[in-house]
């Protein structure tokens, strides 16, 4: 009989298990897949180390910061600053058709690029500045207001909306169009107020973090255990029951698999289920014989749009949409000197994906289609950065339906369902929600939803 | 354990908890939150730090009382007279 069983050894599983092996509780982080990581693993193929999501660590405050969420993790798990060899970003940039928003990890240069290219909007920014560091993070009815008709008042210009909108969408919104003022204040905090970092090992060496401290904790993790079925008695959770058909009992459970798959563990899919999330991804990877600099392309991470509406939608009459993208260097950070470069160039390119048209081609369909939305991809993106193109060595790509093989999340949706639980409860007692659809997404964001979820239902209990 | 001793108990628990910092500047009379910045889950971690290393219970209500290291040690040593260092 466990104190705690947590589904998934993704970020905020094993977060929120450290927490509760630290404080004595007997806890087994249960993952279906042979790995951990979940959404942000990492693999080696054909020599090469990769990583499956990793663009930047989001958040980023230098050492010696006492707020933000990334100092409030690393004391509740005990970990030191140096412990996620955080290197900053060197800049990045919005690209819409004739406007380019510089950013980096300061917001002044964010304010100065919109005083050159949007000179009657400065006061407007300030307002938006001071709404955003006023807001209070947990606030139900605050949280689920469109962004969209709070920017509309507040801008004159609609491209300078839609171009703030697009970073913060790309990275952390579920919600088709439109995204949740909560979320929106999140991600704006975590990405243009605090920023980007990655460590030179690249997101194992955060995951190897976190699994090695939840060893030595005493904490169990077993691999290749998916859960089946959770099982309830009189309305309470009490345990799981395996793909294996083994069953586990637990006084509490925690699940970081998302909402709707969590209720189909407990109810089947009988009953009626909340909504999944619509929006995935494809993601090109093209290793480079040098390092992206040398062709001009300094930029840590571009976000580009082409034409003046941003479009933020699960594509329905083909396969991809690549008029926006992300294209990311894992190469352009500030590393230490002694770290020097990344041994290879790459070129990391996104794009919104439809999951289910993915799922029905078949096994040659699928590869032709893949190798087309690569060079597609590439050549939408070298509108807006270097064209690298001649100089690939080497490639990988996944679509939504790797992302839903490795993950089990619905529709492969990156960021899970558009109505989060923000309070982590469930219909059922003992069963609580963790990461993506508890409402925090991103690396940090899921550490902390895992923290926070183990704080809240298991330790101050 | 004697204040002295609970003093160093608390700094311990402290230095875990925020391990970028140099607390050999502390002031005892002043508030952990002004001087570390330490926000509302960090009091519940010292709380259940004190449970977890010396099995002392700390009433909800009682919270208050951790303000500061002085007024920790003062609450504390009641609590902590017959516990072994
Ligand atoms: C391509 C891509 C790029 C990204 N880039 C970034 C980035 O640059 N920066 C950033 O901050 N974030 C990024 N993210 C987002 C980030 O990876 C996620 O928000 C975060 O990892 C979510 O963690 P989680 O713990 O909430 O969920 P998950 O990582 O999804 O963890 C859930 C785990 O549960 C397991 N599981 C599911 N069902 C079961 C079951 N029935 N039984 C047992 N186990 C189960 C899954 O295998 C998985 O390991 C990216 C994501 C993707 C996909």
């Amino acid at each position: 009989m466990y104190d705690t069983i947590i589904i998934g050894a993704g970020m905020s599983g094993l977060a929120a298990g450290i927490r509760l092996a630290h404080y004595d509780r007997k806890v087994c982080v249960l993952e279906r897949h042979t790995t951990i990581g979940g959404l942000n693993s990492f693999y080696r193929l054909n020599r090469r180390d990769y990583d499956v999501g990793l663009h930047a660590v989001t958040n980023f405050t230098p050492r010696g910061t006492k707020k933000g969420p990334l100092a409030r993790l690393l004391r509740q798990l005990r970990f030191r600053w140096e412990d996620f060899s955080l290197s900053e970003q060197i800049q990045s940039a919005i690209e819409f058709p004739g406007v380019s928003l510089r950013f980096d990890n300061d917001i002044e240069l964010l304010r100065s690029e919109i005083a050159r290219s949007f000179p009657t909007q400065v006061d407007a920014f300030e307002t938006l500045l001071g709404r955003i560091v006023d807001y209070d993070d947990l606030d139900q009815e605050v949280y689920s207001l469109s962004t969209r008709a709070i920017l509309s008042e507040i801008f004159t210009e609609p491209l300078l909306v839609e171009m703030l909108l697009c970073p913060l969408m790309w990275y952390g919104n579920a919600r088709e169009h439109d995204m949740d003022f909560g979320q929106f204040c999140i991600m704006f905090r975590s990405i243009y107020l605090e920023g980007f970092a990655r460590p030179f090992k690249g997101v194992r060496l955060i995951l190897k973090n976190l699994v090695r401290r939840f060893r030595e904790l005493g904490g169990e993790l077993k691999l290749r255990k998916g859960v089946a079925r959770i099982r309830m008695e009189g309305g309470r959770a009490v345990g799981v029951v395996l793909d294996d058909g083994t069953e586990i009992e637990g006084k509490v459970i925690l699940s970081s698999a998302g909402r709707t798959e969590t209720m189909r563990m407990c109810f089947g899919s009988a009953t009626p289920l909340p909504e999944p999330g619509q929006l995935s991804f494809i993601e090109t990877i093209a290793v480079l014989d040098r390092q992206p600099r040398e062709i001009g392309h300094d930029r840590t991470i571009v976000f580009f749009n082409d034409s003046p509406q941003f479009h933020w939608r699960r594509p329905t009459d083909s396969l991809c949409d690549v008029r926006t993208g992300v294209v990311c260097s894992p190469n352009n950070f500030r590393y230490a000197p002694e770290d020097g470069d990344l041994p290879d160039g790459v070129i990391r390119i996104t794009a919104l994906a439809d999951h289910d048209a993915w799922r029905r081609l078949d096994e040659p369909d699928y590869r032709r289609e893949k190798a087309l939305w690569f060079d597609r991809t590439a050549e939408s993106a070298v509108r807006f950065v270097s064209d690298y193109r001649s100089y690939v060595v080497d490639s990988d790509m996944f679509t939504p339906n790797t992302i839903r093989r490795f993950t089990w999340h619905d529709n492969g949706a990156v960021y899970g369902a558009p109505e989060k639980v923000l309070d982590g409860r469930t219909p059922i007692e003992g069963l609580y929600l963790c990461g993506t659809d508890q409402g925090y997404v991103g690396i940090i964001g899921s550490i902390i939803s895992g923290l926070t979820i183990a704080n809240r239902y298991v330790l101050a209990n | 354990m004697t204040p002295v001793e609970i003093r160093a108990a608390v700094l311990d628990i402290l230095e875990g908890i925020a391990q970028d910092d140099d607390l050999s500047q502390l002031d005892d009379g002043t508030a952990f939150r002004e001087q570390l910045e330490l926000d509302s889950m960090d009091f519940l971690d010292i709380v259940m730090e004190l449970r977890k290393r010396y099995r002392v219970q700390i009433p909800e209500e009682d919270y208050p009382r951790l303000g500061s290291m002085a007024s920790t040690v003062e609450y504390l040593t009641p609590l902590m007279k017959d516990i072994s260092a």
